[in-house]
């Protein structure tokens, strides 16, 4: 028999339905993956128990002739910022260590509504706070991928969503959740050769997500491909009266409408991109992206995203604020962790449990959020945030006048070691310029692999679109995929 | 704008995170090394423009006003750190 964790999303829901397989021998096929990777740490909890009887239960309805659902029989890992109900959600954090969530949320729901199984959640950085999986509780997740150097050096397998990016491309499952802050979910796609999209701000419930930055997470499916990614965003998005910013719209069929005939379709190339002293292996990629996008039928057109340089600052200031808002609730009262130091008083018991239960980088973003919503600093820093947001918004509103679509790198490097970025917060931050101007404007954006540098490690192109255009994002997404002809894996090690 | 030690601690304490002496010289250098770098939003030139305040255009929903849940007092209790009875418990606030 095939190696059934071999296959995608696709594969395993129609294998299933047409009885090629079992959903119960999928399910065990990527249990036993998962069991076998812990050296990884892709996983914070694993849930092979409930892998097994959701597959139990397609089978069940496959035999009763029932009408199967979107990802019937597809066993997935959640990033641990779902709620899942009973079973533990950290955040990957020490705060939230041992919590037992007694309600769902609503994507997660929807994942196990369509057929979905879990196979554990997974690693991330600490309430999504980082761009290399570092700052988890849990300890790092380690990339499957390592340089054609001969050496043996730890990568990173990007952030904040690490633990889904590892767990694809290791195939210790064959697609999985992701959110996106400010590029948590195209990042870790790129930098382990792997496909996600984050979708217009709205599509996808943040209910029971672990809140970081309200006006700006959003949810999204990562996977091998993009069908793959357009099938699970399928069953992850839909309007949900418990989030208020959820968008009251039906939910397209993105599989149905799949196409990579770019004809007709113009693709803006930002020329504020362009960095200088661009790595030259992402030039390269970026100039492919161009021709195979060219070669799909559609017109290149030189644009200008004048704010872009702003994104970066204004998401830091953005991002902190609305983080040390929502973390307020973690006070060692209702929930978490209680630090409660002999003789402590209420006020003392708050500032000894945040401080034992954030990490680091969690306790320096909160920090600079209180600062910059401070009396005296709100406006020169907060308000001034937002005003140069409406611009980089009003950026992408010119630029779709002269395109459809915008083509850039996803990150301006390949995968980095562990290690190499952690002494300064600042060149961390900086691995998120190219992600982060899409995450202000809410609009959908993809990473599809582009290629690999010279290293040997993969790299991620970029499609930018408008605002609910996420067919628009996924057919250009398919177009360089069936031109890139990316098949590199990571050489099995662990 | 730079901060120095006074100015941690108060954030520090706003935050209601405690920090030690230690702590706070290591992150004088490194809020003013963000600050530094996020001011120069500082030269983009605003005028006329309104701070943003939704992404996508939305308009905030009313819902009926009518008890959509509740009785749910040993769910909401279910991982209190400190709980006696059917409350939270906390330090003595009142002397």
């Amino acid at each position: 028999m095939t190696d059934l964790t071999k296959l995608g999303v696709a594969a395993i829901r129609s294998g299933v339905a047409n009885g090629d397989f079992t959903a119960v021998e999928v399910a065990t096929a990527f249990n036993a993956n998962v069991a076998a990777a812990k050296v990884l740490n892709a996983f914070i909890v694993e849930t092979p128990e409930k892998a097994i009887d959701a597959a139990k239960a397609v089978d069940a309805d496959r035999a009763a002739g029932k009408l199967l659902g979107k990802m019937a029989g597809v066993p997935i890992g959640m990033k641990d910022l779902f709620a899942t109900e009973g079973v533990q959600t950290t955040a990957a954090s020490h705060i939230l260590e041992g919590f037992l969530p007694t309600y769902e949320s609503t994507v997660s729901a929807n994942l196990w509504k369509a057929g979905a199984g879990m196979l554990g959640k997974l690693n991330l950085d600490q309430f999504a706070m980082g761009s290399s999986n570092e700052t988890s509780y849990f300890g790092n997740v380690i990339s499957p991928w390592r340089r054609n150097d001969g050496g043996n050096a730890a990568l990173a397998p990007g952030g904040s969503s690490g633990g889904s990016s590892t767990a694809i491309a290791a195939r210790l499952c064959p697609a999985a959740t992701g959110t996106d802050t400010g590029g948590s979910i195209r990042q870790p796609a790129a930098f382990v050769g792997i496909s996600g999209i984050k979708p217009t701000y709205g599509r996808c419930s943040r209910w029971g997500i672990v809140a970081f930055a309200s006006s700006l997470d959003q949810a999204g499916p990562m996977a091998r491909d993009v069908r793959d990614c357009a099938i699970m965003l399928e069953a992850m998005a839909g309007f949900d009266p418990k989030d208020s910013t959820s968008l009251d719209l039906p939910v397209p069929e993105w599989e149905a409408g799949l196409s990579g005939d770019l004809r007709g379709k113009k693709v803006g190339i930002p020329r504020e991109y362009r960095l200088d002293g661009i790595d030259e292996d992402i030039a390269k990629m970026w100039d492919n992206g161009i021709a195979w996008l060219k070669d799909a039928g559609a017109e290149v057109v030189d644009i200008s995203l004048p704010h872009t340089k702003y994104a970066l600052p204004a998401y830091y200031i953005i991002a902190p604020a609305e983080a040390s808002s929502n973390l307020a609730r973690y006070d060692g009262v209702r929930y978490g962790l209680r630090d409660l130091p002999d003789g402590a008083g209420l006020q003392d018991m708050y500032a000894a449990t945040r401080a034992a239960g954030f990490g680091a980088e969690v306790r320096r973003r909160i920090m600079i959020g209180t600062y910059v919503l401070s009396a005296g600093f709100y406006d020169a820093y907060y308000t001034q945030a937002q005003k140069v947001r409406a611009l980089i918004a009003r950026d992408f509103e010119n630029a779709w006048a002269q395109c459809d679509l915008i083509l850039a790198p996803t990150a301006p490097s390949a995968a980095f070691g562990l290690g190499e970025k952690t002494s300064d917060p600042l060149s961390m931050y900086l691995n998120d310029v190219f992600a982060v101007p899409a995450s202000l404007a809410g609009l959908p954006a993809m990473s599809v692999p582009g290629g690999l540098d010279k290293q040997g490690l993969p790299l991620g192109l970029q499609i930018v679109g408008k605002a609910l255009d996420e067919q628009g994002v996924l057919n250009a997404g398919l177009a360089i995929e069936e031109r890139a002809g990316f098949t590199a894996e990571a050489e099995k090690w662990w | 704008m730079s901060v120095d030690k006074d100015t941690v601690n108060k954030i520090a304490r706003l935050s209601r995170i405690a920090i030690s002496d230690e702590e706070a010289d290591k992150m004088v250098g490194e809020l003013n090394g963000i600050l530094a770098w996020v001011e120069q939003l500082g030269e983009v030139d605003v005028t006329g423009v309104e701070p943003m305040t939704a992404v996508i255009p939305n308009h905030l929903r009313l819902r009926d006003d009518v008890v959509t849940d509740g009785d749910v007092r040993e769910k909401v209790l279910a991982n209190a750190p400190a709980r006696e009875g059917s409350f939270f418990g906390v330090p003595k606030v009142i002397e």
